[in-house]
C-alpha cells in the first residue's frame, strides 16, 4: 500500500451540497464540494454533525459513495430513518447550496483499492451497498477487470438502490456479476433470489473457497453476522473477510 | 441512544479525535486472550453514554473512551499493547 501523510486529528469542515439525487422512495444521494479534503478509499465513511440553534449537535457516521477519481466531491447516500435525529434533515431538508459539516474520511480498514485485487465478492444489506458501491464505482473509474460478484438484499425492487447504475455498470464492465435478492416482495415474473440471505444462497453466489475472495460485507448487524458466518462455514478464509455493520446510531 | 453492535470502524471517529492517526488498522493485543486483532476487526458498542470496543475473539473489553464536559476517558484496561503503524 502507498505511502500515505499522517492523517492527524480529526478536524470538522464544511462541505457544500451541490446535487441531491433521490435514489429510492427511502434513500437520497448528496453530493458535497469539500474544498479541503484530502481524498479517500472507497469503503471509508465520513462523520456528520448537525448543530441545533439551542447548541444541541448530532452526529452520525455516513459511508462514501463515490469514488476517489471524484474529489473534492463527495457524496453520501442517505437511508432515511423516521425516528432519526439527523437522516430526516439531510434527506427532507437540506438543500443546494447548503452547507453541511463533515469530517474525515475515516477508516482504514474496510477499504478496497484496485490493486488488492481479487476475485471481489460484496455482499449488501439495504443501505449496505452504499461503501460496496464506491467499491464498484472505484473498479470501473480505474479500467480495472477485477473479477467481482456483488450479492445485494433489497426489500423490494423498488428499494434497489442503485438499481439503474448497477445495470449499467454490468453491461459496460467486463468481470461484473450482479445478483439480487428480493426479501419481501417481488415484482410479477421476478425470478431471482426471494428470501433473506441464507448459507445456500452464499454457496451458490460466492467464490468456493479455494478461490481465496477478498469480501467486504456491509449491512445491519444481523446481516452481517449471518453473511460472514455463513462464508466461514463454507470454508472461506475470516482474515480475508471484512465487515461493516450500521445500525440507529451509526445510520451508515 | 440504544445499544448497538457495530465493528471498530464506528469508534473510528471517535479514536481519531484522540490519536492523530488513522486507527481502525492499529493493532490491540487482548489481555483477556492475548490475540492481536486490527481494531476495524473489533467489536464496538456505542452508547449514548460512550463508545466500547471489545475483543472479537473473547469479548474482554479492550477501550472504553467517554468524551463529556469538554474531556475524554480513555479506559484501556483490556489492551496489553496498542501497535499503530505510521505507514500505512
Amino acid at each position: 500500500m502507498e505511502r500515505r501523510t499522517l492523517p492527524g486529528r480529526l478536524t470538522w469542515q464544511l462541505g457544500e451540497v451541490v446535487t441531491t439525487q433521490p435514489e429510492t422512495a427511502r434513500t437520497k444521494s448528496i453530493t458535497l464540494i469539500v474544498p479541503n479534503w484530502m481524498g479517500h478509499q472507497a469503503g471509508q465513511h465520513v462523520d456528520v454533525r448537525l448543530t441545533a440553534a439551542d447548541g444541541y449537535q448530532a452526529e452520525r457516521s455516513y459511508s462514501i459513495a463515490s469514488p476517489p477519481e471524484e474529489a473534492p466531491r463527495v457524496t453520501l447516500t442517505v437511508e432515511r430513518l423516521d425516528d432519526g435525529e439527523v437522516s430526516p434533515y439531510l434527506t427532507e431538508e437540506l438543500r443546494v447550496g447548503d452547507k453541511l459539516e463533515l469530517r474525515g474520511p475515516i477508516g482504514g480498514y474496510f477499504v478496497w483499492e484496485a490493486q488488492m485485487g481479487g476475485p471481489l465478492l460484496l455482499v449488501a444489506g439495504g443501505s449496505g451497498i452504499v461503501p460496496l458501491m464506491a467499491m464498484l464505482r472505484h473498479r470501473a473509474a480505474a479500467g480495472g477487470s477485477v473479477a467481482t460478484r456483488l450479492l445485494d438484499s433489497s426489500r423490494s425492487y423498488a428499494d434497489i438502490i442503485y438499481r439503474d447504475e448497477l445495470d449499467r455498470l454490468v453491461k459496460n464492465t467486463t468481470m461484473l456479476e450482479v445478483v439480487h435478492t428480493l426479501t419481501r416482495a417481488q415484482p410479477p415474473g421476478w425470478t431471482g433470489y426471494h428470501r433473506r440471505i441464507d448459507p445456500e444462497m452464499l454457496r451458490e453466489v460466492a467464490w468456493s473457497s479455494d478461490q481465496r475472495p477478498l469480501t467486504f460485507i456491509c449491512g445491519p448487524t444481523p446481516f452481517v453476522e449471518t453473511a460472514a458466518a455463513s462464508l466461514v462455514t463454507l470454508g472461506h478464509d475470516p482474515a480475508r473477510i471484512k465487515t461493516e455493520r450500521f445500525g440507529p446510531t451509526g445510520e451508515a | 441512544m440504544m445499544e448497538n453492535k457495530l465493528d471498530g470502524n464506528a469508534a473510528a471517529g471517535t479514536l481519531q479525535e484522540i490519536f492523530p492517526f488513522e486507527m481502525t488498522l492499529a493493532q490491540v493485543t487482548c489481555t483477556g486472550c492475548g490475540t492481536t486483532n486490527v481494531i476495524g476487526a473489533t467489536a464496538a458498542y456505542m452508547h449514548g453514554m460512550g463508545t466500547i470496543v471489545r475483543c472479537p475473539v473473547c469479548d474482554t473489553v479492550l477501550i472504553r473512551v467517554v468524551h463529556a464536559r469538554g474531556r475524554y476517558w480513555l479506559d484501556m484496561r483490556g489492551v496489553r499493547v496498542l501497535e499503530i503503524s505510521v505507514e500505512a
